[in-house]
């Protein structure tokens, strides 16, 4: 495939009225394309989102969301409807991102689904594996409806759009007191085409009570080139499930990437979030967790490693409703060159939910005078007896570090970028594929 | 063990350096030749810790005069890592703790820097483990250290164990110890002891800072050295760590203030 370069045409100067905003969206939801699996309810999931996304337009940073988040590059871009060429990509291509070990693979790409890279769909009573149109033919298809579209914060703009340009879907469910040791892996792949394209990935994960599961999303591309991804993923964890996700968004550096992730927790269930991004020149992950049961437990683990000129954001929230549930969150940033890194990390405490644990840090390390970041907790705190712990610090590496390790003969480079890794170790070990720990590893050594 | 025609190792002369524009050093002279095993003793402020990193070459030291010579070459024109590969070892005060950096793939790294310096083959992580098994026997380390994080959640002990490994693994010619004997119970001070008397041989030579003569009942220094103010004042031999012990710092002031008379 060949590397291009975004042409004059492509892009357009834009003033960025709140009028401009409005026809920049309308433009994006023209584009949406028709259903690959053909279905009424899924068709009216479409239409009320479409709805709702024209009494919208794209946020501006006088959005206070958006403050930090300056979405003017995504304005000057237009972009097309994406035609993927499925055929044309090779399965030694996509070879760089298949997992070493056993896993179930669903490959979509720019949001078409793509059998001949993925493994086999699996529909059976304990397991089902599959996009949109294998799952047609299981007994979960009647029940999709409780599920699809059906998180809360599905008014946002972003995700609005995704709805209603909803093509496929990657959908896995594991049937209750399910223990999956085998990964589910979800590789959204876009590609470069003579125009920028957009596309809107959907997945859908739900986890019966009692069932464990690990799943693996991916969002990657097969060459550099402008490209807008807006996926959106919904997760139920059952009662006493467990779900173990792993985020991990690479995109092409030219490419924009606004990505939301929604999960219900119901009673005694525990969701852990490692969400790695180092893609894409600019990037927002909304991360909401709704603990939706008494005891319930969420870890969060983020790491954001950006240099250039990127920017990402990531934005989450996490609303406890019942009594007693957990959360622990870190978030690291490492910000190098003129990079932005933005952090705002939200807990809703309401009345009932009374003896709530939640702590959250975050940790930013700017490698370079003029990287920025903007980091905000922001705890809403109504009940009265509960321990809610935030901290945030932003540190640059200690001379000291730096000269232990020179005092026993390694370079001065040498020496920064150990100490960068070390700085996103603590994130990186959380992931549970070691293959994806190496390929982290060696991102750090060989752009920072 | 003073020989008296062999190599000089490390000559220092009217050594001045400051920090953050406060002078520190204020002309330290000493002369170190293979064989020997110096002390250096001296109050809390002394200047004790800013000599060993000027002589190590951190950064935030400024030398504004005189001159330190390190087997013939100068070495304050050298960078921090290429003293280290030349054989100027600083097992640290405070070890920097290094999470997500396995022990032995940082002393691999450290120790293949060195080999690459001196033109050698860099050891493959097969025989490195090989050799490292051996050094570990030094300081009676447990090799389930090498799999753990650089001194991450190590004890003091531990800490200082691991930078006597170190050093046995590079073998410097010039070792600067900066009270690695202090925090540690009589057990790990025995262990590191004996540690560094095993690394002692007539071609390399130590510089022992320590607050505590008890240290030295354990390695014997050759010369005893006391600093005050940024300079070394008195030189003796090991008598003279047991006359401070009884008699501490205020005599040692007191005679220089006659002797400057
Ligand atoms: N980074 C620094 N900035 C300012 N003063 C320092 C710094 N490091 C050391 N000093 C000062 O230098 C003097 C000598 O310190 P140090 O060399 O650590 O002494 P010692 O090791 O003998 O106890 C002390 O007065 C100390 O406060
Ligand atoms: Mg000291």
């Amino acid at each position: 495939m060949t590397i291009q370069v975004s042409t004059v045409s492509d892009v357009r100067t834009t003033n960025g009225k709140a009028g401009d905003r409005v026809a920049y969206l309308t433009e994006l939801l023209s584009l949406r394309p028709p259903l690959d699996c053909p279905a009424a309810w899924l068709q009216e999931i479409r239409d009320r989102a479409a709805a709702r996304v024209q009494e919208l337009s794209i946020p501006s940073p006088k959005d206070e969301e958006w403050r930090f988040t300056d979405l003017s590059p995504l304005l000057q871009t237009h972009f097309q409807t994406a035609q993927p060429q499925l055929a044309a990509i090779s399965s030694a291509e996509i070879a760089p991102f298949v997992l070493p070990g056993p896993a179930h693979r669903m490959v979509f790409v720019d949001g078409v689904f793509a059998p001949s890279l993925s493994t086999e769909p699996v529909i059976s009573t304990s397991l089902i594996v599959g996009n949109l149109d294998a799952v047609q033919q299981s007994s979960l298809w009647d029940q999709l409806p409780n599920y699809l579209a059906e998180q809360r914060g599905a008014d946002e703009v972003f995700t609005a759009l995704n709805s209603a340009s909803l093509r496929d879907g990657a959908i896995a469910w594991v049937s209750q007191n399910q223990t999956l040791e085998t990964p589910i892996h979800l590789l959204f792949i876009s590609t470069k085409a003579e125009q920028a394209s957009v596309n809107h990935p959907r997945g859908l994960v739900i986890a019966e009570p009692n069932s464990h599961l690990t799943v693996i999303e991916e969002y990657v591309s097969l060459e550099q080139g402008v490209y807008f991804t807006n996926p959106v993923t919904e997760i139920w964890i059952e009662t006493n499930a467990a779900v173990h996700h792993t985020r991990i968004q690479r995109d092409a550096k030219e490419s924009f990437h606004i990505g939301k992730t929604a999960v219900s927790q119901a009673r005694d269930s525990r969701y852990t979030c490692n969400a790695i991004s180092y893609g894409a020149q600019l990037s927002r992950h909304h991360l909401e967790i709704y603990q939706i049961g008494e005891q319930t437990e969420t870890t969060l683990n983020g790491l954001t490693l950006i240099a250039g000129e990127q920017v990402a954001d990531t934005h989450s929230a996490i609303a406890f409703t019942k009594p007693c549930g957990t959360s622990r969150q870190i978030h690291k940033c490492i910000v190098d060159d003129h990079a932005h890194a933005v952090f705002n990390g939200k807990i809703f405490v309401p009345k009932p939910a009374q003896l709530t644990d939640a702590g959250q840090v975050s940790r930013t390390l700017l490698l370079s005078p003029k990287a920025r970041v903007d980091t905000k907790p922001q705890l809403e705190i109504t009940a009265d007896n509960v321990k809610c712990a935030h901290g945030a610090t932003v540190s640059q590496l200690e001379s000291d570090e730096i000269f232990y390790l020179q005092s026993r003969g390694i370079d001065e480079e040498t020496a920064r970028r150990l100490l960068t890794y070390a700085f996103a170790y603590d994130v990186i070990r959380e992931i549970p594929i070691p293959s994806l720990q190496d390929t982290l590893a060696q991102f750090v050594r060989e752009h920072f | 063990m003073i020989c008296d025609n062999s190599e000089i190792i490390l000559s220092v002369q009217d050594l001045t350096a400051e920090v953050d524009g406060t002078q520190i050093l204020k002309g330290l002279n000493l002369e170190v030749k293979a064989g020997e095993i110096h002390a250096i003793m001296g109050p809390n402020g002394s200047g004790k810790s800013t000599f060993s990193k000027v002589l190590a070459g951190h950064p935030d030291y400024t030398v504004t005069g005189g001159t330190v010579t390190f087997l013939g070459q100068n070495l304050l024109e050298m960078e921090p890592e290429d003293r280290a590969r030349s054989g100027v070892f600083l097992a640290f005060q405070y070890p920097i703790e290094i999470p997500g950096v396995s022990n032995l793939d940082f002393l691999r790294v450290s120790y293949n820097s060195k080999r690459k310096h001196q033109g050698l083959d860099e050891l493959d992580a097969f025989d490195f483990d090989e050799l490292v098994q051996q050094k570990l026997d030094v300081v009676k380390m447990d090799p389930a250290f090498l799999s753990r994080s650089v001194n991450e959640g190590f004890s003091g002990g531990e800490k200082k164990r691991n930078e006597i490994l170190q050093m046995a693994l590079l073998e410097p010619k010039l070792s600067i110890l900066d009270e690695t004997d202090s925090g540690l119970d009589i057990d790990a001070l025995k262990i590191v002891s004996n540690g560094v008397n095993q690394l002692t041989t007539p071609e390399n030579a130590i510089i022992l800072i320590t607050h505590y003569q008890r240290l030295l009942n354990y390695i014997e220094p050759d010369y005893v050295h006391v600093m005050e103010g940024g300079r070394i004042v008195t030189t003796g031999g090991k008598e003279l760590a047991l006359e401070l012990e009884e008699r501490g710092y205020d005599w040692v002031r007191e005679e220089e203030a006659v002797g400057a008379k």
